[in-house]
């Protein structure tokens, strides 16, 4: 039984406080949800195999269960690690199909050419769409976004690495879904930032 | 139990971990002691009580219907040579849970599993057998038929 004989590190690396860790993930994406553009801290750990890293791992402890469907990118699927640490510790299936997953970790997003793959939800039930969690190497040493949009007064930045050059251009693609679209999760070293779907990037100045 | 013939690569250990789950934890824990091993252990997670949802079918074939909620145990044991044993059971039993893990992890060698098997697990599985069939009994004693008479109108 080759399961049960490697005891990998697909059983270590949970909340060392399941409940509390998982509510104050959750706050904080809340926050991050309400506040589009603001780097909200993501004190409780979790450790899970390479390439998923930290904050991401907390994402999923705290989003991910048996009814949630998980899509992962070629660098995570790629370590079965990854697939066998999230069916331990969350429960959620591992579907090679984007378009039904609930959610989608991605290592690399710069591979990120589309975003019509996902699940945009349907108009009358635009809630049935993917939420992407997206890991960047940093949240303020990329290059610079410009956001307007509910939950922000004026304008907010953000610079978040690792986002492919036409980024831009996908995301204005999915604010003119409205209301459908996908939502994105940027995951940074120990800390979160979101972009909703009414979220819209501006150039500078606008 | 076992009606079915299992030929899928783990049905021993699918098998045991049935037999566990529904065994007594007063019996298991007895045979156990019996057995005489008492391997170290760290916890990996749990043991630890939740609820599970139940769906059901009408008749089997019809469309799931969320049916409720059940309590379940489960728990995740590592011994010292880094062996990974696993057990859920209905229930709130966490000791007999974590000894279901215990069991598991030190099953996955062959020669422990055929010591398990024969000391531990077929007592239990002759003592679920023997319990489900004296319910059986009690339920059929009270058992009613409903039938129809023939009313004689045509």
């Amino acid at each position: 039984m080759p399961t049960g004989m490697m005891a990998g590190a697909e059983f270590a690396g949970a909340f060392a406080s399941p409940v509390f860790d998982a509510q104050a993930v959750f706050r904080a994406l809340m926050e991050a949800m309400a506040r589009p553009g603001t780097i909200q801290p993501v004190a409780a750990s979790a450790r899970a195999p390479e390439p998923l890293a930290p904050a991401a791992a907390a994402l999923a402890l705290t989003l991910c269960d048996a009814d949630t469907p998980v899509w992962l990118d070629a660098p995570l699927s790629a370590e079965a690690a990854v697939s066998r640490w999230l069916a331990f510790h969350t429960g959620a299936p591992v579907t090679a199909d984007a378009g039904g997953a609930a959610f989608a970790l991605i290592a690399d997003a710069g591979a990120l050419a589309s975003l019509d793959r996902f699940a945009h939800g349907t108009q009358d039930y635009p809630d049935r769409s993917a939420t992407l969690i997206v890991q960047a190497g940093s949240l303020t040493a990329g290059p610079a976004l410009t956001l307007k949009g509910p939950g922000i007064e004026d304008s907010a930045t953000i610079a978040p690495t690792g986002l492919p050059q036409c980024f831009a251009d996908l995301w204005a693609a999915n604010n003119a879904l409205f209301p459908r679209g996908i939502d994105l999760v940027l995951a940074g070293p120990g800390a979160v930032a979101a972009l909703p779907r009414t979220t819209r990037i501006v150039a500078k100045g606008d | 139990m076992e009606t079915r013939h299992d030929h899928r690569p783990d049905a021993a250990r699918r098998r045991r971990l049935s037999v566990l789950a529904q065994g007594e934890g007063v019996l298991l824990a007895e045979r156990w002691a019996a057995l005489g091993i008492d391997p170290e252990c760290a916890l990996v997670r749990g043991p630890e009580v939740g609820l599970i949802a139940l769906r059901g079918r009408m008749g089997g074939g019809g469309a799931p219907f969320n049916f409720g909620e059940a309590t379940a145990t489960r728990a995740t044991v590592r011994l010292a040579d880094g062996t990974i044993g696993h057990a859920v059971a209905l229930g709130r039993d966490t000791k007999k849970v974590k000894l279901a893990a215990v069991i598991d992890a030190l099953a996955q060698d062959e020669a422990m599993a055929a010591r398990i098997d024969e000391q531990v697990i077929a007592p239990l599985e002759r003592a679920i057998v023997a319990r489900d069939g004296r319910r059986a009994e009690e339920t059929a004693a009270t058992r009613v038929d409903f039938f129809t008479m023939v009313r004689g109108d045509d």
